[in-house]
């Protein structure tokens, strides 16, 4: 990590990783999006209204990695003071909300026809709403910070403390009883049966590419933001 | 001890911290957090007779019975080691069905559970129709041999 500590090299990498990742991102994600819509079989149970799993899930898992992603990058702040730890934490924040908002979003829609109900206090969309807010919380707290100059350190005790809803989302359907079910997918394997699941792992990957394309390239407009305001005081001053 | 390795064990002890308090918060949360009562929770005497509270389980297997009205069903939840028998006035979702999980909102009324709302609770389980209808099939012990 401390061989990016210098941005001119950090962008030598993000400038072609961020096209790249862009390029692929797209393919996986509109290929699996596109096998999901019309290659798989409609669910025994659900019928069609299955499909929208293969959108929600990487929605639900981005939104978590988002901040995990945001928790790591405090940790590096806070600690070894990473000189684009602070910038890597403000680009993936509104990545990470708006996955968060996807999941809630796409969770509602197939809450309707399988459930019969939009919205229901359980833990499991309790917890994942709260994440959503948290992600507002940290965009407003930090780009608070950066209007008075600060280093973002309150951001980043935020960001820290924050991650403790991870497992609280990840545990919910285990530790309470809940109206979402368990979790399909764990180490030992998945209760998703193989006809519906290939197209998942496609979209999971090619989300996960798209989400880490627009956090570079939200860190190569900040790191340019910052070198037109140095250069500015710089012109101003004598 | 150098700065940086100052901030690590400040950083690491309060992480720690945050965590212990909130797993222990969460810890004191089971019972009240739970999105509903069990029908073992009903016959234990746990949800207050007319107050408002959520009864989830399996719909038992042959237990939905219409009412002569066609608007009323009853039907018994059970999780294994109680049953509640349910009734209720209405339209339920699609994935309402007999051996499936439900989540009924209501009140319990002289022992019976009496529901205004009820929605349908799945598994984790996703395959395609030939597979399930083998597995309902199985199940119900009715595949027929070629």
């Amino acid at each position: 990590m401390h061989a990016l500590a210098n941005p001119a090299r950090f962008l030598r990498i993000a400038r072609p990783a961020s096209s790249w990742l862009l390029a692929i991102g797209l393919a996986l994600a509109l290929g699996g999006m596109a096998a999901g819509l019309l290659l798989t079989p409609p669910d025994y149970l659900q019928g069609e209204t299955v499909r929208i799993l293969y959108i929600h899930v990487p929605s639900a898992w981005l939104g978590m990695a988002g901040w995990a992603g945001i928790a790591a990058a405090s940790v590096s702040q806070l600690v070894w003071r990473h000189p684009l730890a602070a910038v890597a934490g403000r680009a993936i924040a509104p990545a990470g909300a708006t996955f968060a908002a996807l999941c809630l979003v796409t969770g509602s829609i197939w809450g309707r026809p399988t459930w019969g109900t939009w919205w229901e206090w359980d833990g499991r969309l309790t917890s994942m709403l709260m994440l959503f807010f948290l992600y507002l919380g940290y965009i407003a707290l930090g780009s608070a910070e950066r209007e008075r100059g600060g280093e973002g350190r309150v951001t980043a005790i935020f960001g820290l403390v924050g991650a403790i809803n991870l497992p609280i989302i990840h545990y919910s359907v285990l530790w309470w009883r809940t109206l979402h079910q368990g979790q399909s997918i764990g180490v030992t394997g998945s209760s998703i049966d193989n006809a519906l699941l290939w197209p998942l792992p496609l979209t999971m990957f090619g989300f996960t590419c798209l989400f880490a394309a627009a956090v570079l390239m939200r860190m190569r407009a900040a790191l340019a933001e910052a070198k037109i305001e140095a250069r500015q005081r710089r012109m101003t001053q004598p | 001890m150098k700065p940086k390795n100052q901030r690590l064990v400040l950083v690491a002890a309060a992480a720690a911290a945050v965590l212990a308090a909130v797993l222990l918060a969460m810890w004191g949360l089971r019972d009240q957090a739970s999105y509903f009562y069990t029908p073992a929770d009903v016959a234990a005497g746990k949800a207050e007779e007319g107050r408002a509270v959520r009864l989830g389980g399996m719909v038992e297997s042959g237990s939905v019975r219409r009412q002569p009205d066609g608007v009323t069903i009853r039907f018994s939840v059970t999780d294994g080691q109680a049953r509640t028998p349910v009734t209720y006035r209405g339209i339920v979702p699609d994935l309402f069905r007999e051996g499936s999980g439900a989540v009924a909102e209501g009140r319990v009324v002289k022992g019976t559970f009496v529901a205004d709302t009820i929605l349908a609770k799945h598994d984790e389980r996703y395959m395609p129709p030939e597979l399930g209808n083998l597995a309902a099939e199985r199940k119900a012990g009715k595949t027929l041999q070629r």
